[in-house]
């Protein structure tokens, strides 16, 4: 037994390997699905990016498109009014969503599953129906709901989506109006595995509701809401549709966010290349924010 | 478990009696907390309650303030014209077909190379599993020009198949699909496998009928996702006869926009997704939380 020796790493590895030879080749199609839909596509969006595309002729410019970016003010007008939206539509809808997660917490579970999915349908309609909905809300005539409920206290119409000091705002509060369903069911998910006899120790300690959310709840569901702050910033980072449906980035480039800048560039201008520099942008802030999904949250990650 | 019990009652029972506690002492905290929720409540439903009561309206009565809560009178007029006059019937049609296809191939894939990530040990998984993880985090629309030219250069503009092929393995169903299987027994593998099962046995009458309630989760969000799916759609469709229908909807609008005729076709193109969130509610609520990356 003591001669025995260790065996040698590599025959046991190549025998494993010949083992699930197998899983092996049933991976590559799906491996190669993803080389060619993200993998490839990333790299060409960088190369895009030193080219000039036209419908049939490609040249290759150097750093042409990076000098037109660092001078081109809609750029840097898109990405303003995108940290502005994300800076204040993530933590107002989380501070909301954890709000009426607190109020729903007591309740009994009927009434918790009743609001609950109340919340949370609006979340399963497509954003271009709900989108075409709020352009009647908006609308500047006097047909339109929210100018009749201002003329009700004797205000006169807003342009609302016309005008480019209320636009952005007007399309933050309407992503804030029923965007909270998912972050709601969450955080009630996060607040369900807080054991229930720290509350009852608290509540023989004589604290209050306000305390017991304060040292208690909030602690607790730390991680869950910094998944939530991190999931909601990559998401607002890439609004679109109600953008592209309610304003057309306007007015004057006010709602002109950098998902639809890159839309308008390639999709509508056919400018391929110019395009492709802001995609690639985009993606080094986007992929900046995901790695710090992964170092908050790295201690919950099991594989 | 029994260690950390301290008491003789259950959890839920404890919960009970806490939220009795509670009651007594704070019944009008909790009308006020039904009040604020029911506000809230209707506020983001509003929008999908106007958009039904509208596309129950005639053209004047839409354009009068106050609008009417309930249509009066009462016209079927606005659906009529929209199946007479325009493509949505199609449109359904056509988001039906992205949507269901999409679905049924995603089930498949995922939960078989779910199950492969989740019970077989093979060298280069992890790796093989981090680069899956990191594709999930790359947004859609960074790839969407080069995955554009493709397209375009192998004649798929204008076809179910552009809308169809980039979904067929999803890094996000694979992951989901993952952390179910991963919670099964794995002696059931094992023992299947005495008994002679082969690996693609094992997989369809053992993985998959087990996994349901996760296929269900899956299958509901995938066809949600491709249903509701605007991007990708508005780029690769010029042509309206293959709209779906989140893109043919907006190009409903002639100059001045008719209401009653758009309100008609958003609840259409909302109906099904509705439909089905009624119908499988506990799976949402239950699976949204599966998908994410803590798990």
């Amino acid at each position: 037994m003591k001669s025995a020796q260790i065996p040698p790493k590599l025959p046991i590895l190549l025998r494993s390997i010949k083992k699930s030879l197998w899983i092996y080749l049933v991976l590559i199609p799906p491996f190669t699905l993803l080389m060619i839909f993200t993998l490839i596509p990333i790299a060409k969006s960088f190369l895009l990016s030193f080219q000039n595309w036209s419908f049939h002729s490609i040249t290759w410019t150097g750093l042409e498109n990076f000098f037109r970016l660092v001078n081109d003010p809609v750029f840097f007008k898109a990405l303003q009014n995108t940290f502005i939206y994300t800076i204040v539509v993530v933590p107002v809808g989380i501070a909301i969503a954890l709000a009426l997660a607190e109020l729903i917490r007591p309740q009994p579970p009927a009434v918790q599953t009743f609001f609950k999915s109340a919340f949370y349908l609006p979340a399963v309609v497509a954003a271009v129906v709900l989108v075409l909905v709020w352009r009647w809300i908006f609308n500047a005539n006097n047909f339109g709901l929210l100018n009749y409920l201002l003329s009700l206290f004797n205000q006169g119409s807003v342009l609302w989506l016309q005008d480019s000091k209320h636009a952005l705002a007007s399309l933050i509060a309407m992503s804030l109006v029923g965007g909270q369903g998912g972050s709601v069911v969450f955080i009630l998910a996060a607040m369900g595995g807080i054991p229930v006899h720290l509350y009852e120790s608290a509540r023989l300690d004589g604290s209050t509701r306000i305390k017991e959310f304060w040292f208690i709840t909030l602690p607790l569901i730390t991680p869950t809401l910094l998944y939530l702050s991190v999931m909601g910033t990559i998401g607002s980072f890439q609004l679109f549709t109600s953008i592209y449906l309610l304003t057309n980035g306007g007015p004057n480039y006010a709602t002109t966010t950098s998902v639809f800048y890159i839309y308008k560039t390639g999709f509508q201008d056919f400018e391929f290349g110019y395009a492709s520099i802001q995609a690639v942008v985009l993606f080094l802030i986007i992929m900046g924010f995901s790695a710090l999904l992964f170092r908050t949250l790295s201690e919950d990650f099991e594989y | 478990m029994s260690k950390v019990q301290t008491g003789n009652f259950s959890n839920s029972r404890r919960k009970a009696i806490l939220y009795k506690y509670s009651q007594a002492r704070a019944s009008s905290k909790t009308v006020f907390a039904y009040l604020l929720l029911t506000i809230w409540g209707l506020l983001s439903l509003m929008p999908m309650y106007w958009m039904i009561t509208i596309s129950f309206m005639n053209v004047v009565t839409l354009l009068r303030m106050p609008p009417k809560l309930i249509p009066d009178p009462f016209t079927a007029m606005n659906y009529i014209r929209l199946l007479s006059g325009s493509l949505l019937l199609r449109w359904e049609f056509n988001s039906a077909v992205i949507a269901v296809t999409n679905t049924l191939i995603s089930l498949f894939v995922s939960s078989f190379y779910g199950y492969i990530f989740a019970k077989k040990e093979f060298p280069g998984k992890k790796f093989l599993f981090w680069i899956l993880i990191c594709t999930l985090m790359v947004p859609f629309h960074v790839v969407a020009i080069p995955i554009f030219l493709m397209f375009r250069d192998f004649h798929m503009v204008n076809t179910y198949w552009g809308l169809i092929i980039p979904g067929i393995f999803s890094a996000y169903g694979v992951f989901l699909m993952r952390q179910v299987i991963k919670t099964l027994p794995t002696e059931l593998v094992e023992a299947a496998k005495m008994d002679g099962c082969s690996e693609l046995q094992i997989y369809a009458r053992i993985i998959l009928p087990l996994s349901k309630p996760g296929l269900a989760v899956l299958g509901i969000f995938t066809f949600v996702g491709n249903w509701n799916d605007f991007f990708w759609p508005l780029i690769l469709l010029n042509d309206s006869k293959i709209y779906t229908l989140p893109v043919g909807l907006p190009t409903l609008q002639s100059q001045w926009t008719d209401y009653g005729l758009l309100m008609a076709g958003a609840t259409l193109a909302a109906l099904p997704t509705i439909v089905i969130f009624i119908l499988f509610q506990r799976y949402f609520l239950q699976g949204i939380t599966v998908g994410a990356i803590k798990g």
